[in-house]
Parts: C-alpha cells; structure tokens; sequence
C-alpha cells in the first residue's frame, strides 16, 4: 500500500485539480474565486504536509520529546494564508464592483453585454 | 551607516510610506510623499549599484544570518533592475499627477498608497534572497496593481483587473509550488544555499516539476506568449499612469525572477538541460514577436496597441534568454532597460494625449501633429526608439540582440529580429500618419499643446531614450555585470 502512504499528495493533487478546474471552467465570478481558493489551500496542505515527521510531537518545547514536527512550513504558510485571504477579499470587492457596474458576475452574460469586440471600446 | 545598512531602505521606504499617503489629504500631498519615497529609493538604489557590480552585497534581516534568517542579497543583477524600477516609478509619478487628477478626482491619498505598495513589492522581488520572500513581495505588489488597475476610468477596468487576479495568482501560486518542491528537496529557501544544495538532489523528478512549475507561473506573471491572455486589458483600463508604470516594470521583474531562478538556484547547466528550454524559450520567443507586431498593428485603442507591442517586446528579451550565451543574457538585460524607457514614453505621449482629447483612439490623434506637436513628436522619437533606428536606446539592445544572435551561431534569427522590427514602423507609423496627414475633422474642438507638468516628464524620458542610444555606458555596464554575475564569467561582447 505505497500508494495510500502518499495520501496527503494524492488529497493535494486532487484538491488542486478541482480548484483549477473551478477556475477554468466556471463562469461565475464567487466560484472562481472560490476555486482559486481551494486551489491555493491545497498548496498549503503541501507544505504543511512537508513539515510533518513521523514520531514527531508538535514543535513546542517541553520535557521528554526529542523530535519535533518542522515549524518553518508552518509559519511560511501563515503568511502564504495571508496573502490568500488578501487575495479573495481583493477579488470579491472587485467582483462586487463588476456586480454593481454590470449588473451580473456571469463571465458569459458581460461578454453579450459589451458592445462587440476590442475594435469597439473607446477610452 | 554602511551603504550595505542602507540597502534595504529602498524597499523599506515606500513600504513605510504607503500607510502614512493613505492617510494624507487632497491631492498634492499623497503625489508629493509618494514622489520623494521613489526618489528616496532611487537614490539608495543608485548609490548601491556601484558597490554591488563589484560584488554581491548581503543584508540580515534581524541579524540572522543568511540561510536561517531572510536575506537581502544584491548582485550586479539585481542592482541594475532595481535602479530601473525606482527610477521608472520617480519618471511615471513626475509625469502622473495631472493625469491622475483628470481621471480619479479628489482624495488620491489611497492611490498614491497603492502605488508606494506596488513600487515596494516589486523592490522587495528585486533585492530579496529568499525564494518564499520573492512569493510574498510578488504578492504584494500584484495585489496593489491589481486594485490600481481597477481605478480605471473605464467600467471593464473591473474586468480587466478581475481577470488579471486570477491568472496572477495561479501564476503565483504556481510559483509557490515549485518553491515548496525545492524546499521539501533541499530544507532551505535562501537562493545562494539552494543553489549549493540542489546538486545532490538534482536528478529527482521534484527538483525538475520544481523549475517547471517557476517557469510556467514565472511565465505567466511576464507574459510570456500563450499566457500573454490579461495583459492587453489590465494595460489598456489601467488610469495612464498605471499604464505607464506597470508597462516599465512589473513584466521586467517577472523576467528578472525567472533569470534568476534559472541561472542562480537551478544552474544554467541544469536548467537547459533537463528542460527543452532554449527550444521552447526560442519558439515562445518567436511567436510573441510575431503574434504581438502583428496584432498590434490592427489596434483601433492606442493603449491597446501599445500593450501588444510590450507581449512583442517581452519575446526580444526570451530571445536572448533562449540563445543561453553570455552575450544572449546581456542583451535581454539591455532590452530589459532599454524597453522600460521606450514603453513609459509612448505610454505617457499616449496619456498625455487621453488627458488633452479624452481618448486614445487612433481617429482621436487625427490632425494632432500641428496642434500638439510637442506630444506628438515625442511620440514618434520613442516610436523610433521601439523600431529601433540608430541614436535610440532601442537600437543598441537590438544591436546587441543581434550580435548575440550571431554569436550563438543562429543568424537566421537576425532576418526575424530586423522582420519584426519592421512590423514595428507599420503601428508606429500609423499613428504618425493620422497625427500629420490626416486632417482635423471639422465638427471637432481646436485642441491646445499639453501643459508643461506633462510635456517636461515626457520629454525627459523620450531625452533618456537617446541619450542611453549614445551614451551606452551606464545601461550595458549595468546589463554586463547582471550577466556576469548570473553565469559569473565575463561576456563576449565587444
């Protein structure tokens, strides 16, 4: 059972697949966001999961542990959480803004909405 | 203070700006701080480059030091890019705050703030040596340019600035993977210890899905061809300013990451060898010179014409990237600089014009050349200097390209070097045409010569277009030693 000893990469990989796909193939502007989100959390299992050791006890010091779980992808992944939040609140607000402007946040409706095509627009 | 205690100010100070211009009044303000902020940083930049094209300098963060704590380390490399994009951001803040006024109105204290974070970002990207600190800054500053970008006059400014999100960030994200492989691989995010790490474990599958995932989210953050999609768009909604700042810069450090993770972490060597890369970098390279000319060259929008030029011009610098010579990466280099300057002056004689006629449509600049003739002619110089005529800065990049190309032993590609520079003379020309042969239709306004504040900025930058095609010391020294100090070996170049 190589295979299942893998599983948080195969639980990554798949994750990764549906947020990409989400990102690609949906119209709607929240469920973009939404798979860019799952897209993102899923590298952050990544690394989380790369900080794992077997055995090993959370990385708080204390009496009769000697090996502890690697706490740098931890903190690179707080960060990275961050950015992710920042990253959606940004995208929100703008699909709000597009909600407000368009009056819909469906990819295909604005495009039937806007007059022809690049040729057209004027400043 | 030593020079290397300096060095970081210049990120530092317009990280520490921004926040007080969200909170300062009015217009003349915000402009004001954010102005001495890049020129502060200009300033450090420029006094750093010397030193450092001497010997990579190296800064703790907190006085750890290096491969446990973060540090900033700048070479002959990153110093050069570093001074463009500071420098760009002093040139496009001179020149922006008329146009800024026309289109965002009162309160530009949060602007000006989301710019000094961009311009921080992308000094961060710069001047870091820390793979996961590239991630943050690229983050910082894709995040302020995507919200810049939505303050664009226009409605699908929105569009633009959503669609950039989400493919800036899968290319960030993607990016990121390839950062964690390396990391999962090595136990190490500082570049230099990577780079001394990776040898061991270079033969593994990780390490090379590693330096493919940087290269497509590398790619996608520059532009490069199939993945060119959200550039035309965020450039053409963009308020002019932004325009004329993210065209000079934010492509450029995408490229400068990318170099640098190919040269310094992963190895030249490495890099082309278990990667097509040369092949592919040559065919991308190839496809986006032409495909951008030729796409441009049927732009109704100006701006939008402009960006396809930039998806055209971003191939040049592949180019020499893909010859995978010394005299190959000093020419992308030089055009790294060189293009910088050219695309900020067409931006801002394109701006300059939106901010007279209210549009950068090309019937709009029918009849412009007597009326506005300072404008205009500062438009055909730079166009001269995108075509790449002697005496411009664009030509001695594409002189240098060429040579490289030559070099390399590949001189079928000059004849498409000089084809595509070709393709340049018809969109230039097009708008010369419309400016001096077309007539001024009759039903519209007399329209007077932009004010000083636009024209002094203007002229400067199409100024330094020329005098950087004949003083060519300070731009291929600067593109020498960045070469030198990625491959560490001394060009063929003359």
């Amino acid at each position: 059972m190589a295979a299942l000893g893998h599983i948080n990469y195969w639980i990554v990989v798949v994750l990764m697949m549906i947020g990409f796909y989400c990102v690609i193939a949906r119209g709607n502007m929240a469920k973009k966001m939404m798979g860019l989100n799952i897209f993102q959390t899923s590298v952050f299992i990544l690394f989380i999961s790369a900080g794992k050791i077997i055995g090993g006890s959370t990385p708080i010091l204390r009496e009769g542990v000697d090996v502890y779980s690697n706490p740098l992808p931890h903190v690179l992944i707080l960060t990275a959480i961050v950015v992710g939040v920042a990253t959606t609140a940004v995208g929100l607000a703008l699909a709000m803004r597009i909600k407000e402007a368009y009056g819909t946040i469906e990819d295909d409706l604005i495009h039937d909405d806007e007059p022809a095509a690049a040729d057209e627009d004027n400043r | 203070m030593t020079l290397i205690e300096w060095m970081p100010f210049s990120v530092l100070v317009p990280l520490i700006a921004a926040p007080v211009c969200a909170l300062l009044p009015g217009r003349m303000l915000p402009w004001l701080l954010a102005l001495l902020a890049a020129a502060a940083s200009t300033l450090i930049a420029a006094l750093v480059l010397p030193a450092a094209m001497a010997g990579p300098l190296s800064y703790a963060f907190g006085n750890w030091p290096p491969p446990i704590g973060i540090e900033y380390r700048v070479d002959g490399a990153n110093a050069f890019v570093a001074l463009l994009v500071s420098g760009l951001a002093v040139l496009a803040t001179l020149w922006g705050r008329k146009s800024v006024d026309d289109e965002l109105g009162e309160r530009q204290g949060v602007f000006y703030s989301l710019f000094l974070l961009a311009l921080a970002g992308l000094m961060g990207i710069t001047l870091t040596g820390d793979a996961f600190n590239v991630f943050v800054f690229l983050e910082i500053s894709s995040l302020s340019t995507y919200a810049l970008i939505a303050h664009g006059p226009d409605r699908r400014a929105l569009l633009a600035s959503f669609r950039y999100l989400i493919m800036g960030t899968v290319g960030a994200t993607f990016f990121l993977i390839g950062v964690g492989f390396l990391y999962i691989m090595t136990g190490t995010l500082n570049m230099v210890d990577l780079a001394e790490r990776l040898p061991q474990v270079a033969d593994t599958r990780t390490v090379q899905v590693a330096l493919a995932f940087i290269i497509v989210g590398m790619g996608l953050k520059l532009a490069m061809l199939p993945l060119h999609l959200w550039l035309p768009n965020a450039y053409t909604y963009a308020p002019n300013f932004i325009s004329v700042f993210i065209a000079g810069t934010a492509t450029k450090v995408a490229l400068y990451v990318m170099i640098r993770m190919i040269y310094t972490v992963f190895g030249a060597d490495y890099s082309y060898g278990v990667l097509p890369l040369a092949a592919v970098f040559l065919a991308l390279a190839l496809a986006g010179m032409f495909i951008g000319a030729w796409t441009a060259i049927f732009q109704a929008n100006l701006k939008r014409m402009l960006a396809w030029s930039s998806i055209s011009q971003v191939g040049y610098m592949l180019l020499g990237l893909a010859l995978g010579t010394a005299a190959g990466l000093t020419a992308s280099f030089l055009h790294l600089f060189n293009h910088a300057l050219i695309k900020a002056a067409l931006f801002m004689a394109v701006g300059t014009v939106a901010w007279r006629v209210g549009s950068v449509r090309i019937e709009a600049f029918h009849g412009l050349g007597r009326q506005m003739p300072w404008t205009m002619t500062a438009f055909a110089l730079a166009g001269l200097s995108i075509i790449g005529i002697p005496t411009t800065a664009g030509f001695i990049s594409k002189w240098y390209l060429i040579m490289a190309a030559m070099d390399a032993g590949q001189p079928w590609l000059v004849a498409l070097i000089v084809i595509s520079s070709l393709m340049a003379v018809i969109y230039v020309w097009r708008v010369v045409e419309a400016a001096w042969f077309k007539s001024r239709p009759a039903e519209a306004e007399p329209v007077r010569e932009a004010p000083l504040a636009l024209l002094v900025p203007l002229w400067l930058v199409v100024g330094l277009n020329f005098w950087f095609g004949l003083d060519t010391r300070l731009p291929v020294a600067g593109a020498t030693a960045a070469a030198q100090a990625l491959i560490g070996s001394t060009g063929a170049l003359p």
